[in-house]
């Protein structure tokens, strides 16, 4: 039970982080003490922690390297906004219409991730990155020639142009290929960003102390025991690719209507190896390493802006610094043996006081 | 050692079991089972048949096959040639999940444990068919997780009790000592609630007291789940100490099958396996 009781810990001390960043900055945002830049980077920040989260299930917690979540977070994102257009008639509460836009995408991009994942999930190691890879590219691809327009009869499809889509006086489009999504009404907001996440944690937090989470984590360690305990390897990994995709594309729907516009080049292999470097840098199977990671590296880029052209070099040397830094033995030591002191002398204090 | 040699009973086949079992169902019967690697004979004509509650001796040279033979009743090999009868079904194109629900549980060679999880976990994986709750009252926490949790954690408890093992529930299972591991892979085995378990040299590694007490174990277990066993070991005072039947392999065919005694006395076995009691010094 003790240890159960760790977990425990670890995971309110998440809910514990985000709460206090959606405060502060809530409040900071409120006073007007934010930038506009900044701002406008906030709805952003959440869905990159939710998309560091969500890959940390397959990366960390299931064991297999993904290169195509960001096109997984594109499936999410464009059904998400069309769904959103379509609903703008029938649902006038812009919060429920958020509310079922991010069901619909995080439904789209499961059923997505579950195509996918049953012949890439047969996979191993680099092969299962470098096929996750190729289905990331062939999504932005797809969505790059994909027209979608709404009339009083319903949606209209079509993989050639607008005009071919035969809208009815009075329809529009909502996608246009290589244009994207235009024109969207910007539905999400801070906060709803916010309890997606939350909700997110929880879903992560319970799966690794569920039987299924449990599963999983054993087909990780030691694939021929955990047949042997009667575990099915393609059912567990297959579960918990399909819920990482789920979630992906709610943060998708949340990052799609958050600007005007929207364009699939955005979902492309950069944006997927982005989401990894948060992982990775925040520790795999580290949830608060990932939300910590993906919040610091989506404002750097920002913060960098003295740096004109050399941004991104000096974004690189972070990284870089930062890698060395987490993996290095001798500064781990040291700051544990800081925390111990700091510990130490707290209950050395306390103790002195009992006395 | 006072022990009373158990009597072994012909079956329909050129098999035997012990007496007491006879008027229960076969636990395994395979016939003909056999296995190439490429060219390689691996495993030919291996025919034997336990009892339901047998326990049951798989010995020989390096490489004769013994662990071979375990990997394909568990379908971690799919074998080349012959049948497998698990309580009279036929385990053809099963998986190893499925042979583990059919009734097979095993522990292995290398011990193979989920190190980063704790020992609590490990058992609570060998339960995991036996946990009745679904991936929403996991994800959401509802009721049913909270009863089935405290079920499968009472059960846990009382597993590992059976090594003593209750006060190492929290342990990470990759921390502990090499016999500790070695007993855990046998409760997480037994977690699965088999018919018939599989040990793959059970006391590797251990000292003559904990071997001593490993062989009390693995008579209770039998005793306390009626289960068969069949285990693969080097340790002849083990072998010859608990197993009612045991099978000699030698280049992967039996060149000798009988009661402990016959095998100690079958000249055969002692030129391939046990050696004189001169070589021995």
């Amino acid at each position: 039970m003790k240890n159960l009781s760790i977990n425990t810990k670890k995971a309110f001390l998440n809910y514990g982080i985000v709460i206090v960043f959606y405060i502060i900055f809530q409040s900071l945002s409120a006073g007007g003490a934010l930038s506009n830049s900044l701002k406008g980077q906030l709805i952003p920040i959440v869905v990159y922690m939710i998309m560091a989260v969500s890959l940390n299930l397959v990366v960390g917690i299931s064991g297999e390297l993904s290169l195509g979540h960001a096109g997984l977070m594109s499936v999410g994102a464009f059904s998400g906004v069309v769904a959103a257009s379509c609903l703008s008639d029938v649902v006038p509460s812009p919060g429920l219409r958020l509310f079922l836009s991010i069901l619909i995408g995080a439904i789209f991009a499961g059923i997505i991730g579950f195509l996918i994942g049953i012949p890439v999930l047969r996979l191993n190691g680099d092969y299962l990155a470098i096929v996750t890879l190729a289905f990331g590219e062939i999504i932005k691809n797809l969505l790059n020639c994909i027209y979608i327009g709404v009339d009083e009869k319903g949606l209209h499809f079509s993989g050639k142009d607008e005009a071919s889509l035969g809208l009815a006086p009075g329809g529009y489009s909502i996608v246009k290929g290589p244009m994207g999504a235009t024109g969207i009404n910007k539905l999400s907001t801070f906060t709803a960003a916010i309890i997606l996440l939350i909700v997110v944690l929880v879903i992560v937090q319970n799966l690794v102390n569920s039987r299924t989470g449990r599963a999983i984590m054993a087909i990780r360690d030691n694939r021929i025991a955990a047949e042997s305990c009667g575990l099915s390897v393609t059912k567990y990994k297959l579960t918990a690719f399909v819920i990482s995709a789920a979630m992906a594309g709610a943060a998708g729907v949340v990052y799609g209507l958050n600007f005007s516009t929207i364009v699939p080049k955005k979902f492309d292999f950069n944006t997927s190896i982005l989401i990894l470097v948060f992982v990775v840098l925040g520790g795999i199977g580290n949830l608060t390493g990932s939300l910590i990671a993906a919040g610091l590296l989506t404002v750097l880029p920002e913060l960098l802006r003295q740096f004109r052209d050399y941004r991104m070099l000096v974004y690189a040397i972070v990284l870089i610094v930062v890698m060395i830094a987490t993996n290095n033995e001798k500064l781990k030591v040291a700051v544990a043996v800081a925390i111990d002191k700091i510990k130490g002398k707290k209950t050395g204090k306390e103790g002195e006081a009992n006395e | 050692m006072s022990k009373q040699e158990v009597k072994l009973v012909n079956v329909p086949s050129p098999n035997f079991i012990p007496e007491r079992d006879l008027g229960k169902p076969l636990v395994l019967e395979t016939n003909h089972l056999g296995i190439d690697f490429g060219g390689l004979r691996a495993v030919d004509e291996f025919n034997i048949a336990l009892g339901a509650t047998e326990i049951a001796g798989l010995i020989g040279p390096n490489g004769a096959g013994k662990t071979t033979i375990f990997n394909m009743l568990t379908k971690v090999y799919q074998p080349t040639r012959g049948t497998i009868m698990l309580n009279g079904r036929d385990t053809h194109n099963m998986t190893p999940a499925q042979i583990s629900q059919a009734g097979i549980a095993r522990t292995f060679q290398n011990i193979r444990l989920f190190d980063k999880l704790t020992v609590e976990e490990n058992v609570k994986i060998g339960l995991h068919n036996h946990i009745n709750y679904g991936l929403p009252s996991g994800m959401f926490r509802l009721p049913k997780y909270w009863r089935e949790e405290k079920r499968s954690h009472e059960a846990a408890l009382k597993l590992l009790d059976i090594f003593g093992m209750a006060d190492l529930a929290g342990k990470e299972a990759g921390s502990l000592p090499y016999g500790a591991q070695r007993r855990l892979e046998i409760v997480r085995a037994l977690a699965t609630q088999p018919q018939l378990l599989l040990l793959d040299e059970p006391a590797a590694g251990m000292n003559p007291s904990e071997t001593e007490e490993l062989m009390n174990n693995i008579r209770k277990i039998r005793d306390d789940f009626q289960i068969a066993i069949m285990l693969i070991e080097h340790d002849m005072k083990l072998v010859m100490g608990i197993c009612e039947s045991i099978a000699v392999l030698n280049f992967g065919r039996i060149i000798a099958k009988g009661t402990p005694s016959e095998i100690q006395n079958n000249p055969q076995v002692i030129e391939a396996y046990l050696g004189t009691n001169k070589e021995r010094g």
